[in-house]
């Protein structure tokens, strides 16, 4: 946090503004993200939170305004782009090919290919299975060695949470951004997953976290910016507020 | 102090049970082979599976179906089906009879090749059609595959002038009667397509991204996978092994017909789910399928063999297809694999 904002932020938002015909979705939105850092969206249903992160993560392009990603200012094209450059967005929805196991889901698209007798293209799987197992193991996430030859399906959510985190910090997400990450899981499941999100901001993953619940967002957050009809109603440190605070910033008044 | 995010460990619990759901179509093939044995035995005082002729008549019976289920296992694996490949199927023998008609009294060895390829390149343009349909235009693959199924049947009988097209040619024949190693040529064309087949979807990223596709398909596009060409390759694909099975019907009964394959897609279909596969997709081998078609054809050949009214080869085959689903129900529970929240 304090060594953090010392360096120049992975991530500045600058003015963002997105109009769907005649409503402005977000307005003149401002922030700036470092490494190693949790940043809490905050705000009602239609504030603007999910605009906002689908012109980060190159789903929206911004009517107005720019963003600069480790001090470059970027254009992106659509979230393929994003991703190259190290964009991640992790959906509620995961993502993840229940039917294929976690080797699979990790390298899905980009799997790794042997000849097989030099000659026949074979997909790598013991490549993929320990690859995934390393990933999970530098999360200190505990998924059983027999479970990983499984299809996710028969994973529990925080371990199909966890497995499309170790998906996007496999391939070097340097920014990743979580829509309400907890919310399809139970309570002790959901405490697991804010342990995680602990873990990756130690190693120096910057983080944009969506959730409605307040609890989870002081529990990981440094900073909570709070959006209201599109707007920035405030941006304040957990420990220099309350959730009356943040409540009162989200409705207004 | 790592978190352990334990599931449930349903799988665990029945590992017997576990095993018998996902082996029961091997085993239900071994059943179905003691029963027929034992009636042979007992009824005729014959063997049934240690006579050659039979276990050489089985498999040819199995061919066909197994040549439309290839494609189709990929096709509903990634979630769709294919309907057209009885037709498509009929068109491409057709074509390869109504070729070789006309090229074999110039050039006898020339013709074979010339239908081969006649065959092969017209079976794929029903595929790319309904694979551009479904990709593109978004038609359900039902109802875009069942429109081709309409448009092969009417353009095969056509170009068929409505009758079957005989071909009088010692290569074609040769490729439909002749034998290597005692094992009769369209079972080998049936074995090496199986082979190529089971390692592309087994082995290869085309394999791999054809079960996410059927597992989910938004995991797939945000994976960055192309999935309308990916889509319009399976069509193809499965439009391409009814090709082949046209041409073997023409070599092996040195005629083509729009209805050669008439009562195979059912058929086909059939071998895919027996083998395993879910018609909802995500789910499904290659393996599975040969053993679905093998478990069709020694039902079909077995009940002739026992002199049952042949009728009841079909209520035979559609109970097991209902078995079979119902096992595939009941298998999710058991393995723990079923999609619970």
């Amino acid at each position: 946090m304090s060594e953090a904002g010392a360096t120049a932020p992975i991530l500045a938002c600058r003015g963002l503004t997105k109009r769907f015909g005649g409503v402005t979705a977000l307005e003149n939105v401002s922030f700036d993200l470092h490494r190693g850092e949790v940043l809490a969206l905050a705000g009602d249903n239609g504030a603007g939170k999910s605009t906002l992160i689908k012109a980060i993560s190159g789903v929206h392009h911004p009517d107005e305004g720019e963003i600069l990603f480790k001090g470059e200012r970027l254009t992106l094209a659509n979230p393929r782009h994003a991703r190259e450059v190290g964009i991640e967005t992790i959906y509620q929805d995961l993502a993840l090919a229940d039917n294929l196991d976690v080797g699979a889901n990790v390298f899905l698209g980009r799997e790794p290919v042997v000849r097989a007798l030099g000659l026949l293209p074979r997909i790598d799987r013991r490549a993929m299975r320990m690859a995934a197992a390393g990933v999970l193991e530098t999360l200190e996430i505990d998924i059983a060695p027999k479970k990983l030859g499984l299809p996710v399906r028969s994973l529990s959510g925080g371990q199909r949470q966890a497995v499309a985190i170790g998906r996007a910090i496999y391939w070097k997400a340097e920014l990743l951004i979580m829509d309400e990450p907890t919310a399809a899981l139970g309570v002790p499941e959901q405490r697991k997953v804010v342990e995680l999100i602990h873990r990756l901001k130690r190693q120096n993953v910057a983080i944009i976290f969506i959730s409605h619940n307040l609890i989870d967002i002081f529990a990981v957050a440094d900073r909570i910016l709070v959006l209201r009809r599109g707007q920035k109603a405030g941006e304040r440190r957990p420990a220099e507020t309350s959730h009356d605070e943040i409540v009162k910033l989200m409705v207004g008044g | 102090m790592a978190p352990s995010l334990a599931a449930t460990p349903e799988a665990e619990r029945h590992p017997a049970l576990a095993f018998l759901a996902t082996a029961w179509s091997w085993l239900f093939l071994v059943l179905l082979a003691v029963f027929f044995e034992t009636w042979a035995r007992l009824a005729y005082g014959v063997s049934f599976l240690l006579n050659p002729f039979n276990v050489q008549s089985i498999a040819l019976f199995a061919a066909l179906p197994l040549l439309l289920g290839l494609g189709q296992t990929f096709v509903i694996i990634a979630g769709g089906i294919d309907l057209s490949v009885g037709f498509v199927m009929g068109l491409a023998a057709v074509v390869m009879a109504r070729v070789m008609q006309v090229l074999t009294p110039e050039a006898p060895a020339l013709a074979l090749p010339a239908g081969i390829l006649a065959a092969f390149l017209v079976s794929l343009l029903p595929g790319l059609i309904n694979g551009t349909l479904i990709s593109r235009l978004r038609v359900p693959p039902f109802i875009g595959t069942l429109g081709m199924y309409g448009v092969a049947r009417g353009v095969g009988f056509l170009a068929a002038n409505g009758t079957t097209v005989p071909v009088n040619n010692p290569w074609l024949f040769a490729m439909g009667t002749g034998k290597w190693l005692g094992v009769p040529i369209p079972i080998w064309i049936t074995l090496a397509l199986v082979l190529v087949m089971h390692w592309v979807l087994s082995q290869t990223r085309f394999g791999q991204y054809t079960y996410a596709l059927g597992g989910n398909r938004i995991a797939a596009v945000r994976s960055g996978i192309n999935v309308k060409r990916h889509t319009l390759l399976l069509y193809t694909i499965s439009a391409g092994c009814a090709g082949v099975a046209g041409m073997v019907y023409t070599a092996r009964f040195s005629a083509g017909a729009a209805q050669a394959g008439e009562p195979l897609l059912l058929d086909s279909i059939a071998a895919v789910v027996i083998g395993g596969a879910s018609l909802f997709g995500g789910s499904g081998t290659i393996i599975g399928t040969v053993i679905g078609a093998l478990i069709i054809a020694v039902i079909q050949y077995g009940l002739v063999f026992i002199n049952v009214e042949p009728f009841w080869q079909f209520v035979a085959v559609g109970v097991v297809i209902i078995v079979s689903v119902l096992i595939d129900q009941s298998r999710t529970r058991l393995t723990g694999e079923a999609k619970d929240e």
